[in-house]
């Protein structure tokens, strides 16, 4: 480890020190008063995203290449940190209501962000697997933090369950690529494709190991059954985390490995991604018409997004659009990022406990009661459903054009397609809040409002005027030598 | 930030002030919410009578108007998506002219109809009429496709919401339905516009009427992908099933906009989009597209004769009635096309009228059978007398405004090369002598023959305020059947323009 190394890395050591010393200091706070540990993390990750903030726009390697810093993985770490900042907003109150507060809930957050930050900034096969683990042990005892509840405790376990099944699928892979290649760094696995030393099959069918494993991170169909129980079962804040950042590392994952290692695979693998791109829209959005758990609908609303999010990947094999295709990915994911924290938030506030309240009827007469509440939520349908002036409409229409511009109209329409069959079920909540009578019962929480209106502004005022973002995506190119 | 008070720019936000003001009002102080919103909407008419009197009707495209035709360009760069931009690109002629003064004619009117039909949640329904306003001059200012795009669908949500929450009994599956008809429509129209873009690079429509060349190859698809759009809108025949469900539900403000303006768009876009940018599809398409206008005009009228309730009737006569226009659009000579034009300010006024009256009447009765009315006339002269009037100008009695329209499109649709047969007007007149048929069948429903019922006996009839909504609706019914000259002044060099981009894509075609 040289200074250098250090100082790439520097961020990711911040988060992983302060969580450690953070563990330490828990042991001293209160009970009653763990909003400290909540205050001290946030703080920590704030910090993390100013040193973020300063290296963007400069590309370093460490650690004999094997982590890498350029415009993408700062993007990326951008939105592991706010979407943890949020997390945090929405559980400080919320953990109390439930009298599930500890302070580790903090804590194995911010583990759980440093794996994902590693994960963006992987550039060797066994780090990706490594930044998986960190990532996903700390989630598996978060979906299982409302602990004496039996769903939260099914949750937990599903969760585990399929995440070791997938952490399999990644190392199994891995061993394969290995196998093929003699390599796991990126850009010789790439090389000896070129070269012609590789074995095509077997590195062919290791990629497509590695492909499902993280088909069942971003729960792409079919992949995904486990989501809509784990999304349900466990605590709200977690679940609103795990729509944004998991997902979010997930594509980060996939869009490195695929672009950088697996370039000259496109031909074979392409169809693939097509077929399941189309089959995680339809499904998700098919799915989604028949829940009444608000819960359940957004659990199958992120499946539909990450089909969404899988089509910018088909045409990236072409080299004349694979800046769009990265820039349309991470555009719409900010965009999906926000809208779901927003959402996600009006969910929290309007949670009781024993899990009551979270049945589409309960948003009744919402609009009547809580007017900004209602309006955030209607802000995020609608931008969820794609509608022009949110931030989810120029996140489609990006990832549209993408689509169109790799030759892929007819994927671009399935995606058109099923956002109709989406504005379906979104609507339904909106009619429920503002069409039907009732008497909601929301939390007296200033922090989940606030985190509620502010994402719902973010989304319709970024919908105005998206070109700053569009600006962020363009510039969080890939390095990709 | 100088083009916000450029005056298209000006006329598409202005509602937006009132929209702040009403947002800054209490819920209770329900007369000031309705004042802000007439002065809000009167301003917005006063504008667009300011860009009336800038516009040059005169001014030809072949007399030096780089522009195609369009006045007071705005040109502004929004958004850029990897060199390809979306601008704020506006632009007017007479067409657009026209639909705007509709719309910002309408909105008043419809404005205070409201006064006593509206009571619950007064501040919810202004907001959302106003944000209505602003989408439906922004879909016939805006050249940008994305743009354009973007004021189509977002008219839809105003109304969704104004249908929802303002409508009858099962105004949720009517609202539903309509966005999702509706969208599902727009859905094929943003494939088509993301296409253009990427084969011509461009989304401005100033630029892609002259550079059509680069899609010319996937016309039909194209042509196919926005004409599915504009015909449910319009809607025609057979994807005219949300309209009478969201007529009948929605509140009477409600219907009037509907009928008068956003079944307009549809029709507009035929002519701003579809004939411009793909002529030769265009004008091949048009026999099947004459075929659907027909069917919509006789079915639309046979159905209408059907109705038992009254908001029905009204609302299957606007599939007949806009089967007209499309009828006199896809003839693409300079009859058919102006006469289309005009019959859709005309459709705007008359089926507006028809609603309002049965507003009028739905608010003292509380119900809109036809056989809970009858002799009327004895209790209530004033109305019948406006009612009869309006109602002849819906059926195209000569001398009223639906007279005009009506001929214009069946003479230009007789001499139209493209139809290449008389036979299409011939079937279509037909539709005329049904339209009389169902329009004096409801009036000798409701308003002649003996008083059956007690109830109605005292029934007042209209009141100041209600005359004085009808009366500049009637104006304007006088005024387009005895001098149509003026409107047709109007959209002349348009209408020139588009008939001589028909006959030379007609030209070239195989």
């Amino acid at each position: 480890m040289t200074q250098a190394d250090i100082i790439t890395i520097l961020p990711l050591i911040i988060v992983v020190a302060w969580a450690v010393v953070l563990l330490l200091i828990d042991l001293w706070i209160p009970k009653r008063r763990k909003g400290i540990t909540a205050v001290l993390a946030a703080a920590g990750l704030a910090v993390t995203l100013g040193f973020v903030l300063r290296q963007s726009g400069s590309v370093l390697t460490a650690a004999n290449g094997m982590v890498v810093v350029d415009g993408f993985s700062s993007t990326m770490s951008m939105i592991f940190l706010v979407s943890g900042l949020a997390a945090i907003a929405l559980a400080y109150d919320y953990l109390q209501r439930m009298s599930i507060e500890r302070g580790e809930y903090y804590i194995l957050l911010m583990f759980s962000i440093a794996g994902m930050m590693l994960m963006a900034s992987a550039y060797d096969l066994i780090v990706v697997f490594l930044a998986l683990e960190l990532l996903s042990i700390p989630l598996y005892i978060l979906a299982g933090f409302a602990r004496p509840r039996p769903d939260s405790e099914e949750a937990s376990l599903k969760y585990f369950l399929l995440g070791a099944f997938a952490s399999g699928f990644v190392l199994y892979g891995t061993a394969l690529v290995y196998g093929a290649t003699a390599h796991t760094d990126f850009l010789r696995i790439s090389q000896s494709l070129v070269d012609g030393q590789a074995n095509p099959y077997l590195l062919l069918a290791g990629a497509g190991l590695i492909l499902v494993g993280f088909g069942f991170k971003v729960a792409a169909v079919p992949f995904h059954h486990w989501a809509p129980d784990v999304y349900q079962g466990a605590p709200s804040p977690v679940t609103g985390f795990m729509s944004v950042a998991v997902k979010a590392a997930g594509f980060a994952a996939l869009l490195r490995v695929f672009i950088t290692a697996f370039g000259g695979l496109a031909v074979d693998l392409t169809p693939i991604l097509y077929t399941l791109a189309a089959l995680t829209m339809l499904g998700g959005n098919v799915l989604a018409v028949a829940q009444t758990n608000i819960k359940r609908l957004l659990a199958y609303s992120s499946i539909a997004n990450a089909g969404y999010l899988l089509m910018a990947f088909v045409p990236y094999g072409n080299g004349a659009v694979l800046s769009d295709s990265v820039a349309s990915a991470l555009f719409f994911l900010v965009g999906y990022g926000l809208t779901s924290i927003g959402a996600w938030a009006v969910v929290v506030a309007l949670e009781q406990v024993e899990g009551k309240g979270l049945e589409l009827k309960d948003f009744a007469g919402l609009a009547r009661k809580y007017p900004w509440l209602a309006l955030a939520m209607l802000i995020c349908m609608l931008s969820f459903t794609g509608v022009p002036l949110t931030l989810g409409f120029w996140g489609k229409f990006y990832l549209f054009r993408t689509a169109v511009l790799g030759g892929y109209t007819s994927l671009a329409l399935i995606g058109l397609v099923t956002s109709v069959i989406s504005a379906y079920y979104y609507l339904r909540v909106v009619v429920m809040m503002y069409m039907r009578a009732g008497e909601p019962q929301a939390a007296d929480d200033v922090w989940v409002r606030f985190t509620a209106v502010v994402a719902a502004l973010a989304v319709l005022g970024f919908g105005f005027i998206p070109g700053p973002l569009l600006e962020m995506a363009a510039h969080a190119i890939l390095r990709l030598q | 930030m100088n083009f916000l008070f450029h005056p298209l720019m000006l006329v598409t936000l202005f509602p937006l002030v009132g929209f702040a003001v009403i947002a800054c009002l209490k819920s209770e102080q329900k007369n000031a919410i309705r004042w802000t919103a007439l002065l809000t909407s009167l301003v917005t008419f006063g504008l667009s009578i300011g860009v009336l009197l800038q516009f040059n009707a005169a001014l030809s495209p072949q007399g030096g108007n780089p522009q195609n035709g369009m006045q007071m360009l705005l040109q502004q760069d929004w958004i850029s998506f990897g060199g390809l931009k979306v601008r704020l690109e506006m632009g007017v002629d007479g067409l657009s002219l026209l639909m705007v003064l509709l719309t910002t004619f309408l909105m008043p009117i419809a404005i205070l109809s409201t006064w006593t039909a509206v009571q619950e949640r007064v501040k919810g329904f202004m907001l959302f009429f106003l944000l209505l306003e602003v989408g439906m001059t922004g879909v016939f200012l805006s050249l940008d496709l994305v743009l354009f795009y973007i004021f189509w669908e977002f008219t839809l949500l105003p109304m969704y919401f104004l249908i929802g929450g303002w409508g009858g009994e099962r105004r949720i599956y009517a609202a539903v339905k309509f966005f999702l008809f509706t969208m599902a429509g727009s859905v094929l129209m943003l494939v088509a516009i993301l296409f253009i873009g990427m084969t011509a690079n461009s989304f401005s429509w100033v630029e892609l009427v002259k550079s059509r060349a680069a899609f010319a190859g996937s016309g039909i698809w194209l042509f196919i992908a926005f004409a599915v759009a504009f015909a449910i809108k319009v809607p025609m025949f057979p994807l005219h099933t949300w309209l009478p469900d969201a007529h009948v539900e929605a509140p009477t403000a409600g219907s009037v906009i509907l009928a008068g303006v956003l079944l307009k768009m549809g029709a507009y876009g035929f002519l701003r989009f579809n004939l411009p940018l793909f002529p030769e599809a265009t004008v091949q398409a048009a026999p099947v597209m004459a075929v659907l206008a027909v069917i919509g005009i006789l079915y639309g009228a046979a159905v209408s004769y059907m109705q038992k309730d009254l908001k029905k009737l009204v609302a299957y006569s606007s599939v007949s009635h806009l089967g007209f226009v499309v009828l006199g659009i896809f003839a693409f000579n300079v009859q058919g096309i102006s006469g289309a034009i005009l019959q859709m300010v005309n459709h705007g006024l008359s089926t507006g009228a028809l609603f309002l009256i049965v507003g009028f009447l739905y608010e003292r009765r509380h119900t809109r059978q036809l056989e809970a009315f009858g002799g009327l006339w004895k209790v209530m002269p004033v109305m019948g007398t406006l009612a009869l009037i309006v109602t002849l100008s819906s059926m195209g009695l000569p001398g009223l405004n639906g007279f005009v329209g009506e001929f214009t499109i069946l003479l230009g649709s007789f001499n139209s090369s493209v139809y290449g047969s008389p036979w299409y007007a011939g079937v279509a007149a037909l539709g005329v002598i049904l339209a009389a048929v169902y329009l004096l069948f409801m009036m000798e429903k409701v308003f002649l023959g003996p008083l059956t019922h007690a109830e109605n006996r005292i029934l007042p009839d209209l009141n100041a305020r209600e005359i004085l909504i009808l009366v500049p609706l009637l104006v304007l019914i006088f005024w387009i059947g005895l001098y149509p000259k003026f409107f047709f002044d109007l959209m002349g060099p348009t209408v020139d323009q588009l008939a001589a981009l028909a006959k030379t894509a007609g030209a070239v075609m195989p």
